[in-house]
């Protein structure tokens, strides 16, 4: 099918394009034309885009899809047009069977596309390695604990040795197991003040220099993900001076909030790793700024029943998908960062981590394509949610930008 | 940010924390115990400020001092006291804390007493009466977790004004387990608020919370330095599992420390009073010749605490 999206504002950030009234051209799934027709172009559907931004589909570096059609219907509500999607489902995405299932079932409903991480270990306890070849093969585009730390340091050596054999990336989400265990809150005024049990930024920090020493010596490719501490983030950025083949990625709430936000107990402010100081918060904004980091939603949907409890009882994580982009327009504009280099955060850079030649408006490019209204505003509200998890701390607030049209393949989902 | 506690004219409706109650409010809750006190030297020791009300005692965790001295409160007060151990019943069949709180509303409670091993409990239930539209419904806070525990942090300020009158001369210690406490919290809270100039903590790094100078705190290791010209010393209990462990190496170690023995307690003023949340473990903070000497005031702190409950529910139901 031909498509036309009409004079928009195009902005593709990888390839250093922003330019006005400009159409875009999708023939067979794939970008044909930007600005100019190619020959014989007859468009059989064409999308008004006027006074709105096309760029790439948004990339996010990690959803959960508790419910996948859901889940997948919110990611292109949100513009979202592939998610990684860890691998602490339940059972736990550790056999190649359940990748095969998890990518066809995704094939089947249509809409985002879907790259498990499959399980690094079995079960995801640490200690027996996950077929990882057989994984590979089902359709796993990396290797994951989600979550869960590695407690036995000699598993996750060996681990990261098979990986590297065949060159497979790891994500890992460096948290010592010990300091975070019994941790609910940032180990810091706010814990103590509330009473909370703290995780120290050592949690982090300890986790990180393990993970970089091994990088060092096994040569494993490895993603870290949601770093919440400006210390964290200093050791990464000395590692990649290094020239280790390491990346991470920052929550896009963690861009956002701090400790304080948790007020009396909010337990939409529960967080994995938690919420810290507005030094850490100025420290992981100031990497994406210039562009060590990208922005990840760490859509976690949560059953209402599980945010009513205490704070320590409630089960951590935001929704996401549907807010990325209007949270990451929001960063940008505090952080004085350009409309151009906000989207490359949530499209080419998760790419490039990815080693995807999407998140580009390129010619002969699939066409997975967001169109959103930059100067629209809206609520968000437990109605105005796609997704199953209605957890959010911002509902109630207003959301600024908002997207109107998402294409996946050439195909409008949304 | 809207702070729970305080209605739209600004008065108490729950009492979840001392932490962000004006002045004028604690005053206002140690004037009202003062009066109180008569009562409970009369022959017929009750008062009919909520009569026809019911208390419900919500204990989620167990508690046999605190629960007896909230009913007694109650009872002098003329209310309906319902006791439930929440260990016993509900939880234990898997119903949420949530689903328990609807339950008790459709049983025509007028104030609940809630003590509760997570901190924020009592927080989360006075939103949810908000939400279901039974803002009628009061909360006191009778512990949770190690945030608050603002009966006891009150029972403490109105002990401290019944001997030393004035608060704005003081020089407060709190010595012992303060990050697991509830009570130091609310004390810290309430001595700031209230005018004390000095308040210090003394302890072990392992047992002081992070940024305690940000709560307006003079952290101490040295318990000597920390007791040195003190008006009140309050000894926190130090619990059986903290003693074994990464915390300390042994209760015989943290008493040689941090333990208030005669010699320790001549360091304070020579009129300072020794405090106690109870119950007291003898030679593990406190040294029985202390305890049981001239300077402690620990059982009028009990006798002291009927008052101020009953002046905390008849203020929060009465607004």
């Amino acid at each position: 099918m031909n498509i036309l999206i009409e004079q928009g504002r195009v902005i593709d950030p990888k390839n250093a394009v922003d330019r006005e009234n400009t159409s875009i051209f999708i023939v067979d799934g794939k970008i044909a034309g930007l600005g100019a027709a190619p020959a014989g172009f007859v468009a059989e559907q064409t999308l008004d885009a006027r006074g709105c931004v096309v760029c790439p589909g948004l990339i996010d570096l990690g959803a959960r899809l508790n419910s996948i059609e859901a889940e997948l219907a919110a990611a292109v509500a949100g513009g979202v047009t592939t998610v990684v999607v860890p691998p602490d489902a339940d059972p736990p995405l550790d056999e190649p069977e359940l990748a095969d299932r998890l990518v066809h079932r995704g094939e089947e409903i249509g809409k985002a596309r879907v790259l498990p991480l499959g399980a690094l270990t079995l079960g995801l306890k640490g200690e027996r390695l996950s077929e990882l070849a057989g994984l590979r093969k089902a359709g796993c585009i990396g290797f994951s604990q989600a979550k869960v730390p590695v407690v036995d340091t000699e598993a996750l050596l060996r681990a990261m040795e098979y990986a590297a054999t065949f060159d497979f990336p790891v994500f890992l989400h460096p948290q010592d197991y010990w300091l975070s265990r019994n941790g609910i809150a940032h180990g810091g005024e706010m814990a103590s003040r509330l009473g909370l049990a703290g995780i120290p930024v050592a949690a982090e920090t300890i986790a990180i220099a393990t993970i970089v020493q091994l990088v060092r010596d096994t040569g494993c490719r490895v993603h870290l993900t949601r770093l919440s501490s400006a210390a964290g983030v200093h050791l990464v950025e000395q590692a990649m001076n290094e020239g280790l083949p390491i990346s991470f990625d920052v929550g896009i709430h963690h861009l956002l909030l701090t400790e304080n936000d948790i007020g009396f107990f909010n337990p939409h402010a529960r967080f994995c790793p938690p919420l810290r100081t507005q030094h850490d918060r100025d420290g992981l904004s100031q990497a994406v700024v210039r562009g060590l980091a990208a922005i990840c939603s760490d859509h976690t949907p949560v059953a209402a029943d599980d945010k009513l409890l205490p704070f320590g009882e409630a089960k951590p994580g935001a929704t996401g998908l549907e807010v990325l982009l209007p949270l990451t327009l929001n960063w940008a504009e505090s952080a004085g960062v350009s409309l151009s280099d906000a989207l490359a955060r949530i499209t080419c850079a998760p790419a490039a981590i990815l080693g995807l030649a999407s998140g580009s408006l390129a010619i002969g490019a699939a066409a997975d394509i967001c169109i959103f209204d930059p100067e629209e505003s809206w609520p968000l509200t437990v109605d105005a949610i796609h997704s199953r998890g209605k957890n959010s701390p911002w509902l109630g607030y207003m959301m600024n930008g908002r997207v109107k049209r998402t294409l996946v393949g050439g195909k409008v989902v949304f | 940010m809207h702070n729970p506690q305080l209605n739209s004219h600004g008065e108490l409706t729950h009492l979840l924390s001392t932490e962000g109650l004006p002045q004028a409010i604690l005053t206002q809750i140690l004037d009202t115990a003062e009066s109180f006190m008569e009562v409970s030297s009369r022959e017929v020791k009750k008062v009919p400020l909520l009569r026809g009300k019911s208390v419900f005692n919500l204990f989620f965790e167990n508690s046999t001092r605190t629960r007896t001295t909230f009913e007694i409160a109650a009872k002098r007060l003329s209310a309906d006291v319902i006791n439930l151990d929440i260990n016993k019943s509900s939880a234990s069949k898997g119903e949420t804390l949530l689903d328990t709180i609807d339950n008790l509303c459709a049983m025509d409670a007028n104030l609940f007493v809630v003590r509760h091993a997570s901190s924020g409990a009592p927080y989360l239930i006075a939103e949810h009466l908000q939400r279901i539209g039974r803002g009628d419904i009061h909360v006191v806070n009778a512990g949770d977790g190690r945030h608050a525990h603002p009966t006891q942090g009150l029972l403490d300020m109105y002990t401290i004004r019944h001997y030393k009158k004035d608060f704005t001369q003081l020089r407060v210690a709190i010595v012992g387990d303060i990050l697991h406490s509830r009570v130091a919290r609310s004390d810290i809270h309430a001595l700031t608020t209230l005018g004390v100039p000095e308040v210090r903590a003394i302890g072990p790094e392992t047992l002081l919370p992070k940024h305690l100078d940000k709560l307006g705190v003079h952290v101490f290791h040295d318990m000597a330095a920390g007791l040195k010209d003190v008006d009140v010393v309050i000894m926190l209990r130090l619990q059986n599992e903290r003693m074994n462990g990464a915390l300390l190496p042994s209760a015989g170690e943290y008493f040689r420390h941090y333990g208030l023995t005669p010699q320790m307690l001549a360091l304070a003023k020579p009129d300072a009073i020794v405090m106690h949340p109870g119950p007291m473990n003898r030679g593990v903070e406190i040294h029985s010749a202390v305890a049981d000497g001239p300077q402690a005031v620990i059982l009028s702190q009990v006798t002291f605490g009927i008052a101020v409950r009953m002046a905390v529910m008849s203020i929060v139901a009465g607004n």
